[in-house]
Formats: structure tokens, sequence, C-alpha cells
């Protein structure tokens, strides 16, 4: 359709992952209690960001070729 | 459960990407076939993940978890017996013939293979179906909503079925597909920190049987019955299911999820749209490599909710007016247990993602089969292409405002939608052996077809009228004609009903179509399993080759089959 969809899951991805990350690491800890005292915002975000940049560089080298 | 505003940004930004493929896609659509059959243009991984989630509406994932609550892992029947030996057969033996038939949806093959009545029953009561659930999601989401966060009903119904119009007026099933396909992986984003969470918290998969023996016992079935997958499926008396082997493989198994996803063209719609016969055979195989994982994404938090209901601080179910556990409730109430704000905006936005790509599957499929097998074969055969992509997009504003509707319906009266759903349970359960003889018997013939799906139709109805489960009252349960038998289970009782449905559309379709004239074998070329060359395929290098992807699939279905036996 011309539209390489690994583009917005990337993007959204990579969003999506930055506000977890910043919200992480301003968050007040004690919200954490329910998660065994991790901030799984700052973990979960961070992997929300690599799969948004994976997808992203996906979606470049299928463009390259 | 209260959203702050961190919870809010990140339903924006998700609102925000699916408007702008919608935008995308605008300029893109211009061809009918681009708005109903994405020009026939989808990579296979992008219609495999779309078909596979295309089934996942909120319903189905909170249902999932509502039943691995209610039956324990014997759940996972659902996906490992049913759906995966299903999805491999149709991308093996079944898409040669949709795909290379040309035809653009299900009931128009029906209409090649066989006859317009044929085609005509199928459509049009599939056309009321999709409308009729996409209500009842609808309806689901508004409850759901309002229950979790107090928004209100009247609010979420218009605001959701607003966005889904909005998304698929402009891209068409592309839209529809590319969010099914976003709605993927914010499911397993979105849960996957539940599921970890969860299993850390109750001690693992050890913890877990601990916990699940002592519920197990207290309901009266043996230690192990939630957490095994066959060991109590000898007598239905000792499983949470209620169903024995049989039912299970010959209900389920076989005559139910080959019906579902072998035939029903919401799903066959997504593989239809693959760029080449050889994509479209793929998408159905590489969905399923997700769905044998998917149980521990959907099933297992529902698992884990109900055995932390034994344990002092654990999970406590809100009872339902009968005074039983409202499983529905294991899906929130695991989200808002274990998920702080942030990562609770990000499980909202899974939910609220898979509703709309649950309602937009349901509308792509309608606004094809409406303007394709009714407008163009009935009403107006002969217009140019540009008319009938504008009836498309009519017919999705129209389905829209048809689902809203019956949402309404639904909240103001749950018993006619619960009639609807069983009339269309009666109309579906023989059409699997319809597709079977249809395609690999070439002596069967249009009035075979057309008789077997009636009868079998009546069959169901019958079964289902003469039997009941235990402890229901006769009425819609069943026994609305007499009781000649009772079953342990509801669900044992549907099973039995597709069973008879089946087999008698199967003998009725072979009997008139050996005294009814067949149709000459150069007619069904294409159509016909024996008929159809070997499709000459662009080999297809590596792992996604469907010959040797289909094998590796099954193995790995039946490991995990041996694996919780």
């Amino acid at each position: 359709m011309g539209l390489d969809l690994r583009l917005p899951i990337g993007a959204l991805f990579i969003a999506l992952g930055l506000v977890l990350i910043i919200y992480g690491a301003v968050s007040d800890p004690a919200i954490y209690a329910r998660s065994f005292g991790i901030n799984v915002n700052l973990a979960w975000g961070c992997v929300l960001l690599v799969f948004g940049l994976a997808m992203l560089a996906a979606s470049r080298r299928g463009a390259a070729k | 459960m209260t959203l702050t505003f961190v919870d809010g940004l990140i339903i924006g930004l998700y609102l925000l990407v699916v408007v702008a493929i919608g935008l995308a896609l605008r300029q893109r659509t211009k061809t009918s076939e681009d708005f109903f059959l994405s020009g026939r243009s989808i990579p296979a991984w992008v219609a495999g993940l779309a078909f596979m989630s295309a089934n996942m509406g909120a319903q189905e994932v909170v249902g999932m978890a509502a039943s691995g609550a209610k039956y324990g892992l014997m759940t996972s029947h659902f996906y490992w017996v049913g759906a995966i030996p299903a999805m491999v057969f149709l991308g093996l033996f079944m898409m040669p013939l949709y795909y290379g038939s040309r035809a653009r949806s299900v009931p128009e093959y029906l209409k090649l293979r066989f006859d317009e009545k044929t085609r005509l029953l199928n459509a049009a009561s599939f056309a009321f179906m999709t409308i009729v659930s996409s209500g009842i999601s609808l309806y689901a989401m508004g409850l759901l909503l309002n229950l979790l966060l107090g928004w209100p009903f009247d609010l979420s119904i218009w605001l959701w079925a607003g966005i889904v119009l909005l998304y698929v007026f402009m891209g068409g099933l592309t839209s529809g597909i590319y969010n099914e396909v976003l709605q993927f992986f914010l499911i397993v984003f979105g849960f996957a920190p539940l599921v970890i969470l969860g299993l850390v918290d109750i001690g693992g998969w050890s913890g877990l049987m601990a916990s699940l023996s002592d519920v197990s016992l207290q309901r009266g079935f043996p230690a192990d019955a939630l957490t095994t997958v066959w060991r109590h499926a000898g007598s239905a008396a000792d499983n949470p299911l209620g169903v024995g082997w049989f039912g299970i493989t010959m209900g389920l198994g076989f005559v139910l999820s080959f019906g579902y996803w072998c035939t029903d063209f919401l799903l066959v719609q997504r593989a239809m749209a693959a760029h080449s016969l050889s994509a479209a055979r793929q998408a159905p195989i590489i969905a399923a490599i997700p769905k044998l994982l998917f149980p521990a994404l959907v099933i297992l938090p529902g698992m884990i909710a109900i055995g932390l209901t034994h344990r002092t601080g654990g999970i406590s179910f809100p009872l339902k007016p009968d005074g039983s556990l409202n499983y529905d409730l294991a899906m929130p109430l695991m989200l808002a247990r274990y998920l702080p704000t942030g990562l609770l905006g990000l499980g909202i936005t899974a939910l609220m993602a898979s509703f709309m790509s649950g309602m937009a599957g349901n509308v792509t499929a309608f606004n094809t089969v409406w303007t394709y097998d009714l407008y163009q074969a009935h009403i107006r055969p002969n217009a140019s292409d540009r008319h009938y992509l504008n009836i498309g997009r009519i017919a999705t504003v129209a389905g829209v405002l048809l689902s809203i509707a019956a949402a309404y319906l639904a909240a103001r009266f749950n018993n006619i939608m619960d009639l609807l759903q069983l009339v269309f349970a009666f109309v579906n359960a023989p059409l699997f052996a319809t597709f079977l003889l249809g395609m690999f018997w070439k002596r069967t013939t249009g009035h075979g077809a057309f008789a077997g799906l009636l009868m079998g139709t009546v069959g169901a109805a019958l079964h289902h009228g003469l039997t009941i489960p235990a402890h229901a009252i006769a009425g819609i349960k069943g026994g609305w004609l007499a009781i000649l038998h009772t079953y342990p289970s509801e669900m044992a009782q549907n099973f039995s009903t597709a069973i008879v449905a089946w087999t008698t559309c199967f003998l009725v379709t072979i009997l008139v179509s050996l005294v009814t004239a067949s149709r000459p074998a150069e007619q069904l070329t294409g159509l016909v399993y024996s008929l159809t060359a070997r499709p000459r395929e662009q080999p297809v290098t590596g792992l996604f080759n469907p010959s040797l992807l289909a094998p590796l699939v099954l193995g790995a279905a039946l490991l995990l089959n041996l694996l919780f036996w």
C-alpha cells in the first residue's frame, strides 16, 4: 500500500518508551510498592524504546533495499 | 482505578497514531479493491498478525482471562487444539482456492463454487451477524470503561465508534489491518508486565500450581485440574470445562474451530488482502506462531487472579447478582493490582485498542460483504468502480451507526442479543461441512450445499431444543421442545450441537448432491482442490516457507499439549 507499517509502530513505541522513562525518572517511588519496589515504568519504558528503535531500523533497512 | 495525566498522554499518543495512519492511507485508497481488499498488497507478516488480532477483540481478551479463572489451563484447548490446526489447514489447503479463485469475499467463493442462493444465505446472515457482534463488543466496552474509570456509557460508545468510523472511512481495510497489527504489539507490551509481576507475586509456576490446587479442591475437582490440559479430560465430571476428550477434539477442535477459522470472512479477508498467493498462504500460519504463546498473555492472568483469592491480601472477586464470582473482572483486577500510573495507561490503551480493532474488523467485513455480495449482486450490478467505493464508504457509516444501535439494544434487552447469538451459532455450525465438501469433492452441487446448510441449521436448533445443561432452566439454554438428554455443562452441550449440525449438513449435502446434476469439471478449475493445478509459487526461502513452517507449528502445539498434559 506504499506506507511501511513499521514506521508508525516504531514512532509510537519510541514515544511511549520516552514517556514511561521520563515519568519513571521523576515519579514518586512510593507508587512502585505494588510492583515490589521495582521502577517498572523506567524498566519497561526502555524495553518499548528498544523495540521502537528496532522497528524503525528494520523499516530503514527495508527502504534501502 | 483513576487515570492520571501520564496515562492520558499514553492513550492520546495511541489515538494520534491511529488517526495519522488513517490520514496517510486516505490518498492511497482510490479503487474499491484498495478499500475492500487493500489492493491485494499486504506483506505476509502484516496479514498474519492482523489475522491473529482480528479475533482478539477486547471481549476475547477479557473473556480468555475470565475463562482462565473459571476453567484454568484447559482454556488453552481453544488455542492448542482449536485454533492452531485450523489455521494451518486454512493456509495449506484452503487459501489456494480462496485466493486463487480471485473471489473477493467468502460468500463470493460460494457463488463461484455453488450458486447465488448459497451465497445469499451466507452473505445475509454474515452481514447481520457482524453488526450484532460489533454492537455487543461496543456495549461491553462502554460497560467496562464505566466500571473501571467511571466514564459515561454514552460518551464511550459514541467516541470510540466515531474513531473507528474515522479511520475505516479513510483507509478501508488497510486502516483496519494496520491498526490490528498495532493492537497486537500493544497487547503484547501492555499485558506482559502484568504477567511477569503476577508470576513473581504468586511464586512462579510452582507457586501458581500450589495456589490453584486449593481452589480446585474447594470446587470439588482433583488438585491439578486447573493446571493441566488433558489429564482429567477422560471424564467430563472431573474437569472444570465439563467436557470430555471427544467433545474437545471433535466439537471444539474440529467442527467449531475449523468452522470459525477457515470460513469466517472477517479472518479470511485479512489473508485475501496479502500481496501474493504465497503470502496469503503464509499469513494464517505466521499467525499461528504468536497464537501458540498467547495463552501466557491472556489466560495466565486469569489463573493468577483466581489463585490469589486464597491468599491474605490477595484478590477478591466481586459477586454477580446470582452469587457466583464475576470472572469477567479477572483482567481489570490484575491491571489495578500490579500496574502503577504509566504502565496502567499502557494496559488500558491495549484494552481500548483491542476493542476498537475488534469493532473495525467487523465493520470492514460488513462493508465488503454488503457492497460486493448484496448490493452489487442484487441491487445494482453494473455500476462504475467509483460507485462501489462510495457505497463501501456509505456502508461503513451505516455499519457503525447500526453497531451503536445494536449496542443500545444490548444494553436495554440483553436477552435479545443472547437469542440472536444463539441463532447465529445454529447458522454457523454446519458451514465447515459445506466448505470441506465444496473444496475437496468435485461432485458437490449447489442444491446439495444449500439443502445441507439449511438442514444443518435445523439439526442444530433441534438438538438444542431437546437437550439441556445440568442445573439450567428450559428456555434459551435449551430444552425448549423436550428434554431428552442432560449435559454436564453448557459448553458440552454447545460442542454437541456443533457436532450434530456438522454431521447433518455433511450427510444431507452428500445425499442431495448425488441426486442433482453436478457442474462440468472445467468450470470448477481453481475452485476444487483436485482440479486446481498446484500453485507455481515464488519459492519462499527460509523459515517462512509454508510447508516447512506448518509442521513446525503443529509440532510445537503438540509439544505444549504434552508439556502441560
